[in-house]
């Protein structure tokens, strides 16, 4: 850099003489010009543009000029290196297609390559399947209610109007714990289903109770492709003044339309459970066919067997007699359960064939049902 | 119970045209679970006719024994002429009547008959059996009609062979529905028919000569009707007609006495006992049995008696289990030919417990349970004794002694709203469809807005008023209620351990293990097998009384031996590379244990009491498990893969601890089953410091692996989350930091210490000793050789420091790395590398 000059003679300034700009911008254009990559082009705009090239060196003497030199000296200056940064940015478009059409296709790998190097996981579908309605009651108001799977017997049968010789007490096949001197008489079970939890449930809560109960539940039956001894159930129950088979109807109708679609409600069969009064087994009219296969060997539905309905639970008005045992008075309340059973469920729902798939923990089987069912 | 249409139409008049499959679902509408519908000789065809066997030519020469047979059919043939057939049976003579099914007919299988060449002759049709003929298995021989059967008739109307049978599983509620009777008033009620009572019949009133009979204990038996046929032919044979009925109402023909009974019983739903009056030695008594009485029922087992069975007796002892079997020394035979039939009714509660205490069901037991109308009993012997009389030869006749015991019952009388089926419904019933339909079902009802209805003797099961307004709203049909939802309070979500449940779920998948759901059942070969010390406090279990399999009668008290299992099963399958999860609960024993108390239910139990159910129960806590095996990240076209190890476990453990929001340290521990060198206790510490083994995880030991059949190296992980959450204070709310955007300033430091010195005490003291400054710390080297001394080991950590508010400088920065190294140098005898 000059030092300020004190003569003011704008010939003295040798860097801004117009052959000397007119040579740096020749030069610049020709290093733009010459450079065959992108790496060359940024070379040459370090070198022709950078803080120590000769036009920013000029540049930076025009300010040493006295006022009346400034103007053309600045205007020279300026449209050499407005010329060398146009040529620049029109070189960099060039190099960066020529690039784009060479480099990157050199570049190309198969993106068919199999690339699997971190395991997936999965939850168990029957898991899900249970979140799933668990979400779909939350969203209706109900809270989820749970409770022990090693159960006192009152709560399992004789709170539930099970009573002790009552030929339904025989009617689920039990698991009867042992009792600490070796008896059968521990008063103790693996609980049959999950309505002990109602009956917790109710003990502890006042009305409006609204809860769904899921939970594992165990009946001694052999395993094999439609039978095993623990399995999966959810049970709903809502006690409140006023309630009707109609608020039981419409809260199953609702349920089974969110499960499987518009359209598609629940028939209600009499039947018999202790617990309820009255009693009804629930049916789902066939998703799959909509009853289309009734009659019709020509389309036989598998999902029902061309029944048009699914059988998939029980239900019923709570029976007085359980909620005066949890200390409620039918006089002033009534309620509704439902229970549905899961494997069930997942059978109709997703096609499981045999019930031993959903035991015997093949991660084959649970890998495809992911996250979310 | 097994309902014969054509046998219901006897006391119902079904629409001619009505199929079995219609009657099944209206019946199924009214709630009885009709299971299937029989279609009896559905692929049976014609011609099946009456044949007289005219001559019979014996074959020699053939393996077995062959007959050529002349049989007369009449004109059934067409000609007239004999009908010649080739027969393999032996048990008819000539002049019997048989059934012959001629050319073109089919019997069930289908087995279409033709014209054929067989045993050198030609055979033009088949004489049939009663299995062959689809009539059930008991019978090879073939069927001897009785001798006035029309030469030439059809043989599938006089034999019934084309019928539907409705099979139904009558509920417990139901006890009405076990006989022919209470499904024919269903039916009636379903076409709005009326009823043919096989019960109305004329019965002659109880008088002093007849059988004595003496009921010790009333309220074990409220009715004893005695009656008694005499003269009864032994060789007389059940009509066709009879044996068709009882087998096909489930029952096996046996003889004419055993079948009339079994018939009532199918028609009535009343069971009756017949007992040999030969054998009878006095009076018939109905009492309890003593201390040690023993008894040998029809099946000949001689059964140890408890003092609560309700026994039949004679002078002699027991003579029957009433209500459930009857004893041998009693039992008609093959000379019979006086009897006494008992029609009794007994208490309902003392039968299943009898019937219960012996493993003994039987078709009686089972309809006593349910509850039998005590009003049939007179009904039922006055028919049994009509039907032998009637068909048991010339000689027979009833009695003219007639006894009857009876105690008083109570009449249920239940006061109902007329509005009240409508409020359980949501149906608006008018107060005379109540009326009238409880009517139908046998119930007087009398008064306007509050009724009170005494139900018939057939239905013990309607006591309250839910169950009159069951019946009304069945009948009206379950598919008018309407399709209404409650007004439901706005609720307050999952609670925080069910979001808790599900993140582990989730953030364990998401980290690429699979969740298997194992059965809970375990015997101790299962501890044997995971190297469990004799005292170990897992061997103590819950135990079932009846397990599935006696290998396994306990419930688990860790999750480990179902995951090891299905762990094996799929390597067994050829799955590879495995990270299997399981949640869920193990089932661990109270010290001692109360028997749960029988609680009232007629009440709200007091908390008291609810609190002995909840001592009576064990321990029932969450746990989540891992196991591994294979790799960890598969190998492949970019190289070789990560084969798991005992730091997944690890790493697995913390995966749940983050997503439950709780810091876990890790300790060199030893416990059965992991290798004893690569187990880490899983620790928790509390806001006030105390600490909280919550489980384990590491590799297991070679030896449990080599037990198991597993390969080398298996890694597993339990943490019990009940222990691990048990800090958290309902919700776990993450809090926001300060996120500084002043640059970062690293420095790395190289550690010597001892080889036995724990990582983490390095780590720790590092993180103390830097200070506020520090933002991270990594271990990123661990090294063991030449340039570290023998014994030692040399760590290597990235520690990264950053100020909130301010640019830090090299010398901030070193100072805050000489205070870490300075405080783990003192800790654990840290040596700076290089320095």
């Amino acid at each position: 850099m000059s030092a300020p000059n004190k003569s003011y003679d704008p010939v003295e300034v040798e860097a801004l003489k117009p052959e000397e700009v007119e040579r740096a911008r020749d030069a610049a254009l020709a290093a733009v010009a010459a450079a065959s990559d992108l790496a060359e082009l940024q070379e040459a705009k370090v070198a022709h543009t950078g803080d120590r090239s000769p036009l920013a060196l000029a540049n930076r003497e025009i300010g040493a000029l006295p006022p009346q030199a400034k103007a053309e000296a600045g205007k020279r200056v300026g449209q050499a290196r407005g010329a060398v940064k146009k040529a620049l940015e029109q070189r960099q478009v060039e190099l960066e297609a020529e690039r784009d059409a060479r480099v990157l296709v050199e570049e190309a790998v198969d993106v068919t390559l199999p690339w699997d190097r971190a395991p997936r996981g999965a939850r168990h579908p029957l898991t899900t399947l249970s979140e799933r309605i668990e979400d779909l009651f939350v969203a209706m108001g109900y809270e989820v209610a749970e409770g022990p799977q090693v159960e006192a017997e009152w709560y399992n049968f004789d709170a539930l109007n099970i009573l002790p010789d009552h030929p339904a007490r025989t009617m689920q096949d039990t698991f009867f714990v042992r009792a600490e001197d070796g008896s059968a008489d521990s008063g103790v079970v693996l609980r049959t289903h999950t309505s002990p939890v109602q009956i917790r449930t109710m003990l502890t809560r006042t009305p409006p109770i609204y809860v769904i109960c899921p939970g594992r539940v165990y009946r001694t039956d052999e395993l094999d492709a439609t039978h095993t001894p623990v399995f999966g159930q959810i049970e709903g129950l809502a006690v409140d003044k006023g309630l009707t088979m109609g608020d039981l109807k419409g809260t199953l109708d609702h349920f089974v339309q969110a499960m499987f679609g518009e359209g598609i409600v629940t028939r209600l069969r009499p039947s018999y459970f202790p617990f309820t009064e009255p009693s009804a087994e629930l049916d789902l009219k066939c998703f799959v066919c909509r009853g289309a296969s009734v009659g019709d060997p020509e389309r036989p539905c598998r999902t029902c067997r061309s029944e048009g309905w699914i059988e998939w639970g029980g239900c019923g008005m709570v029976n007085p007699r359980v909620l005066i045992a949890c200390g409620i008075d039918p006089e002033v309340y009534s309620g509704f359960a439902f229970g549905v059973g899961l494997e069930r469920a997942l059978m109709f729902r997703h096609n499981v064939e045999d019930m031993r798939d959903m035991v015997e923990g093949d991660v084959r089987f649970t890998l495809p049902f992911g996250m979310e069912i | 119970m097994r309902v014969p249409l054509s046998w219901l139409r006897e006391y119902v008049d079904l629409p001619a045209g009505e199929s079995g499959r219609d009657v099944a679902d209206k019946l199924v509408a009214l709630g009885l679970e009709v299971e299937t519908v029989e279609q009896l000789g559905a692929d049976l065809k014609g011609p099946l006719v009456v044949g007289r066997v005219l001559e019979i030519e014996e074959l020699e020469g053939f393996k077995k024994p062959i007959r050529f047979c002349k049989v007369d059919v009449g004109d059934a043939n067409g000609t007239g002429e004999p009908q010649e057939i080739v027969c393999g049976a032996r048990n008819f003579e000539v002049d019997d009547k048989v059934v012959v099914i001629l050319p073109g007919g089919v019997l069930p299988g289908p087995f279409e008959i033709a014209e054929r060449k067989t045993y050198g002759r030609v055979s033009r049709g088949m004489i049939c059996s009663a299995r062959e003929l689809g009539m059930g298995d008991d019978h090879d021989g073939i069927i001897v009609l009785p001798i006035e059967a029309q030469i030439g008739a059809d043989a599938i109307e006089l034999l019934g062979l084309i019928d539907e049978v409705l099979d139904i599983a009558v509920t417990p509620d139901r006890g009405y529905c076990l006989s022919m009777r209470g499904v024919a008033r269903e039916a009636a009620i379903a076409y709005g028919q009326p009823l043919r009572d096989p019960a109305l019949l004329d019965v002659p009133d109880a008088n002093s000569y007849g059988y004595p009979v003496l009921v010790e204990d009333a309220a074990g038996c409220d009715r004893f009707v005695a009656r008694t046929v005499v003269g009864i032919d032994p060789e007389a044979p059940s009509p066709l007609w009879l044996q068709r009925r009882v087998q096909m109402g489930g029952m096996r023909p046996i003889s004419l006495v055993v079948d009339v009974t079994n018939y009532v019983m199918l028609e009535l739903g009343q069971p009756l006992h017949a007992y040999d009056r030969a054998r009878l030695q006095g009076a018939i008594v109905v009492r309890r049995a003593h201390e040690g009485e023993t008894l040998t029922t029809l099946d000949d087992a001689e059964r140890k008696l408890d003092r609560e069975d309700l026994l039949i007796c004679d002078d002699r002892g027991a003579i029957g289990l009433a209500g459930v079997m009857g004893g041998a020394s009693t039992e008609i035979g093959v000379g019979t030919t006086d009897i006494v039939i008992e029609a009794a009714h007994f208490d309902s509660v003392s039968i299943a417990r009898t019937a219960r205490r012996h493993k003994l069901g039987s078709e009686a037991s089972r309809r006593f349970e349910r509850g039998v109308d005590p009003e049939a009993a007179r009904a039922a012997a006055q028919r049994a004794v009509d039907l032998l009389a009637a068909l048991g030869g010339e000689r027979a006749q009833a009695e003219a002694g007639v006894t009857e015991v009876d105690a008083p019952r109570e009449v249920v009388r239940i006061v109902l709203a007329a509005d009240h089926a409508a409020r359980v419904a949501g149906v608006a019933y008018p107060r005379e469809t109540v009326a009238q339909r409880l009517q139908e079902v046998g119930c007087s009802v009398e008064g306007i807005d509050e009724l009170t209805v005494v139900p018939p003797t057939w239905r013990p099961d309607l006591t309250d008023p839910n169950d009159l307004a069951e019946e009304v709203i069945r009948l009206e049909g379950y598919e008018q209620v309407p399709s209404t939802l409650p007004q439901v309070p706005a609720g307050r979500g999952l609670t925080a351990d069910q979001r808790r449940r599900r993140r582990i779920g989730r953030a364990l998948a998401g980290a690429g293990y699979v969740e298997v759901l194992d059965y809970p059942f375990v015997g101790q070969s299962a501890f044997d097998d995971l190297g469990l010390a004799p005292d170990d406090a897992r061997r103590r279990t819950v135990v079932l009384v009846n397990p599935i399999s006696e290998e396994e009668p306990a419930l688990r008290t860790t999750l480990l031996p179902g995951l090891l299992g299905t762990l094996r099963r799929n390597l067994g399958r050829g799955n590879g590379d495995l990270a299997l999860f399981e949640s869920g609960v193990v089932f661990l024993p109270n010290a001692s244990t109360p028997r749960a108390p029988q609680l009232a239910v007629d009440r709200r139990p007091t908390d008291e009491e609810l609190a002995g159910l909840t001592a009576a129960l064990p321990d029932q806590p969450q746990r989540v498990a891992v196991v591994l095996a294979g790799e960890r990240e598969h190998s492949g076209w970019w190289g070789k893969g990560r084969p798991q190890v005992w730091a997944d476990a690890i790493e697995a453990a913390r995966v749940v601890a983050d997503a439950v929001g709780v810091e876990l340290t890790v300790r060199q521990d030893q416990y059965e089953p992991w290798h004893p060198g690569r187990c880490a206790a899983l620790v928790a510490i509390a806001a006030d410091g105390t600490e909280r083994v919550v489980g384990h995880a590491g590799e297991l030991h070679p030896r449990v692996l080599k037990a198991l059949h597993l390969p080398e190296r298996v890694a597993a992980m339990e943490l019990d989350l009940d222990l691990l959450t048990a800090d958290l204070d309902g919700e776990h709310l993450p809090q926001a930091g300060h996120i500084s955007s002043y640059p970062v300033a690293t420095q790395d430091v190289a550690l010597v210490v001892d080889a036995s010195v724990p990582a983490a005490t390095v780590e720790a003291a590092l993180v103390e000793g830097a200070g506020v400054l520090l933002e991270s710390v990594r271990l990123f080297d661990v090294y063991t050789g030449e340039q570290v001394a023998e014994g030692g080991k040399s760590l290597a950590y990235a520690l990264r420091f950053r100020a909130p508010d301010r640019t830090l400088t090299v010398e901030e920065a070193t100072a805050a790395r000489d205070a870490a190294v300075a405080l783990a140098t003192e800790r654990t005898g840290a040596v700076l590398r290089g320095a």
